[in-house]
């Protein structure tokens, strides 16, 4: 094995910070920047951060590759007590009380369970109460707190940001760093501020307005950035609502987005299952109120944006940021905002089947998707149970309604949801990724529709050639019941 | 644990001249499920590569006999989307050592140099100057200097690119992130107790 030693790191600076100096220092500071500086384990002129890793989240596709690397080298996981696994890209969504029918899902999910008892990390795993969709299970266990640093092998890691922590998404081989050392190299991505404010129109919910911003400022818009969401628009959501946010900051190319603690934060954690509970709780909250951005403190990007200039949106193409509202008309060539994207836009209109300039109102729909991390919580099945109350989904259309956890499975059962979707024709299952991804049975077939309530509309993302538009969960149920594209406020 | 070594690189391009490539495409999920790093290079860009049947597709650069070499030439934001270091794996396993574009998403760019493929950053101009290079003459050979971090063309022009003089040292030497951090457990214990 090589050994990177501190000899070899050419013209090594001495200046060395940890959290506690760091804190000394009385600049205005972000709040992004107050988290990340106090976790900072070593940081040298020219070389990336390491940054210490409060808690880490692994699941089954990302993280075998990790273990074996460290029976490689022959280490233990550094604090297993930091890590917490679940099953969820890969399982069946009917029968999880079965054995895994397809062979290599088995195995990934049976190489998951070794790996963890192997090396003491705990998994809640298909059966167990806590098993979900593993940015739904982190918060609502009380495992997601405000002014941590969280990562998970899973880009959508941002969605704890909404905590007021700083969570972002690695690759396998920083799983395995993780692992081995608690920290990750990683270089201080820059800040950004996206502020939101006024009052939200009838039938906009947060879905909404963040495919709005992210169709302002393109798939690519935040690469580099780390993005903080602020104004009054975002302090009136729900912690559920402000989840669906921060999740889909890496559709605009940022590594996370976060979201400043307050009330509605503190209530949300409150006897939670793995939260500190009692004066433990208290003393918590008096620190967590600290976690602001100081006046006076830069960003190196701010954008801000009116809510009543947002509507129900939709996307047309095959990346996040093509999307519009929903009662607009898809582009022409000519008013692309980047001409130089004239080929994609081509190719990606070519393969959803639509025209240029084209009206995506009152196009048929196949499927329809509610679920994955961004909308498969509690308030989205009641959000869209509330919507279809009494109505049936129109013939014709497939609606899948995927729990984000075993905990929003029983919620909505207790809550009679499942009777409002079996009456409706809605198939309620047992929580995971599903169709969000396509890795297990639940796919999209080739050539067909499905407005789905997940994240993204990638080429093949729900299934080999299937064709997807994003959209939120309100405009899910308005497609299942009239079987076409809708716009939501003609139905409430 | 050690790497392939990076020095410098001379080779023929293969041009995928479209943007916005996601993880997904690189390597679709279905094809997520081994739990080794090895074999995703048979899956490399699938769809746009087989069609249903598993037969290639003629149209598809990879399938194109005309084009061959360890340096993929694509679009910009490249590797946008998931995370799945897979997609790395599958760019590494295929052949390819170097990938240029004129823009990669954060989270790919690392997991390429963590696994000794090179993502080399150009401007627009000079990804379109290599694009139409290659097309007019696909045997090109491109040269990529890591030391003096450059991309030098057959006629002799060329661009710098910026890589982090930490991950250049990793690289050149096939070091990975994890034998420093080792070195760094003790104050990395300290900082575990005091924050637990
Ligand atoms: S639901 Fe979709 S986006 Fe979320 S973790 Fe699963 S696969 Fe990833």
């Amino acid at each position: 094995m090589t050994k990177l030693t501190l000899v070899e790191r050419p013209t090594q600076t001495s200046e060395v910070e940890t959290g506690e100096t760091l804190s000394m220092s009385h600049e205005p500071k972000t709040l992004f920047d107050k988290i990340w500086d106090a976790h900072v384990v070593k940081r040298s002129e020219g070389y990336p951060d390491a940054l210490f890793i409060d808690r880490h989240f692994i699941h089954e596709v990302t993280s075998p590759q990790a273990f074996d690397g460290l029976r490689k080298r022959g280490v233990k996981v550094f604090n297993p007590s930091r890590t917490t696994a679940t099953a969820d890209h890969n399982v069946p969504t009917k029968d999880q009380h079965l054995p895994i029918k397809e062979a290599l899902s088995r195995f990934q999910v049976e190489t998951l369970r070794k790996n963890c008892a192997e090396f003491g990390v705990e998994l809640y795993d298909l059966g167990h109460p806590f098993q979900g969709i593993v940015h739904i299970i982190g918060p609502e266990l009380g495992l997601t707190l405000p002014g941590m640093t969280i990562v998970c092998g899973d880009s959508h890691t941002s969605t704890h940001g909404a905590f007021g922590n700083i969570a972002f998404g690695i690759g396998t081989s920083e799983v395995e760093q993780v692992l081995a050392t608690q920290c990750v190299l990683q270089y201080k991505p820059k800040r950004m501020k996206i502020e939101i404010n006024g009052k939200l129109g009838k039938g906009v919910v947060s879905k909404d307005i963040i495919l709005y911003v992210i169709s302002k400022i393109s798939a690519s818009g935040a690469t580099g950035y780390f993005v903080e969401y602020a104004g009054d628009t975002i302090r009136n959501l729900s912690m559920e609502a402000r989840m669906t946010i921060c999740n889909m900051s890496i559709e605009m190319g940022a590594r996370g987005g976060l979201i400043a603690p307050d009330e509605t934060t503190f209530n949300y954690i409150k006897g939670r299952k793995f939260a500190p509970q009692g004066e433990a709780f208290d003393a918590l909250v008096k620190k967590w109120e600290q976690l602001t951005t100081d006046k006076g403190a830069t960003y190196d990007k701010v954008l801000t944006y009116d809510a009543a200039d947002i509507a129900p949106m939709i996307t047309y193409g095959t990346n996040p940021g093509m999307g519009i509202k929903i009662t607009d008309r898809i582009p022409t060539v000519a008013e692309l905002r980047d001409i130089s994207e004239q080929t994609s836009f081509t190719k990606s209109l070519d393969y959803m089947g639509l025209e240029p300039g084209s009206q995506l109102l009152g196009k048929s729909v196949d499927y329809v998707f509610i679920g994955s991390c961004t909308n498969a919580r509690i308030e989205d099945l009641r959000l869209v149970a509330n919507m279809v109350k009494g109505k049936q989904k129109a013939s014709g259309v497939e609606v899948w309604v995927i729990p984000g956890s075993k905990q929003v499975e029983e919620q909505a059962k207790k809550e009679g949801l499942d009777k409002i979707f079996e009456a409706a024709g809605f198939e309620l299952r047992e929580p995971g990724c599903s169709a969000c991804l396509g890795m297990n049975e639940d796919k999209v077939p080739a050539g067909k529709y499905c407005i789905s309530t997940s994240n993204r509309n990638f080429e093949g993302r729900q299934g080999p050639k299937s064709r997807t538009f994003l959209a939120s969960p309100l405009s899910a149920a308005a497609a299942a019941i009239t079987g076409k594209v809708t716009d939501v406020r003609d139905l409430v | 644990m050690s790497k392939e070594k990076f020095i410098t690189l001379t080779s023929q391009a293969v041009p995928l001249s479209i943007e916005n490539i996601d993880t997904d495409q690189v390597i679709p999920a279905r094809f997520l499920k081994a739990t080794t790093r090895e074999g995703f290079g048979e899956n490399l860009f699938r769809d746009w590569r087989y069609d249903g049947e598993g037969k290639p597709k003629s149209d598809f650069v990879l399938n194109d006999k005309t084009y061959s070499g360890k340096i993929l030439v694509a679009g910009k934001n490249f590797g946008c989307g998931s995370s799945r270091e897979h997609a790395a794996w599958a760019i590494y396993d295929y052949g390819f050592r170097v990938v240029i574009s004129s823009f990669f998403a954060d989270i790919f760019k690392g997991n390429a140099l963590n696994n000794a493929l090179l993502p080399v950053q150009v401007s627009d101009v000079f990804l379109k100057k290599i694009l139409t290079t290659v097309a007019q003459k696909p045997t090109t050979e491109i040269t990529i200097d890591l030391q003096q971090q450059k991309v030098i063309l057959e006629d002799g022009s060329n661009e710098s690119f910026e890589i982090n003089p930490y991950k250049k040292i990793c690289l050149t030497n096939g070091y990975d992130d994890i034998d420093y951090l080792l070195s760094l457990r003790d104050e990395i214990k300290v900082f575990d107790t005091v924050n637990s």
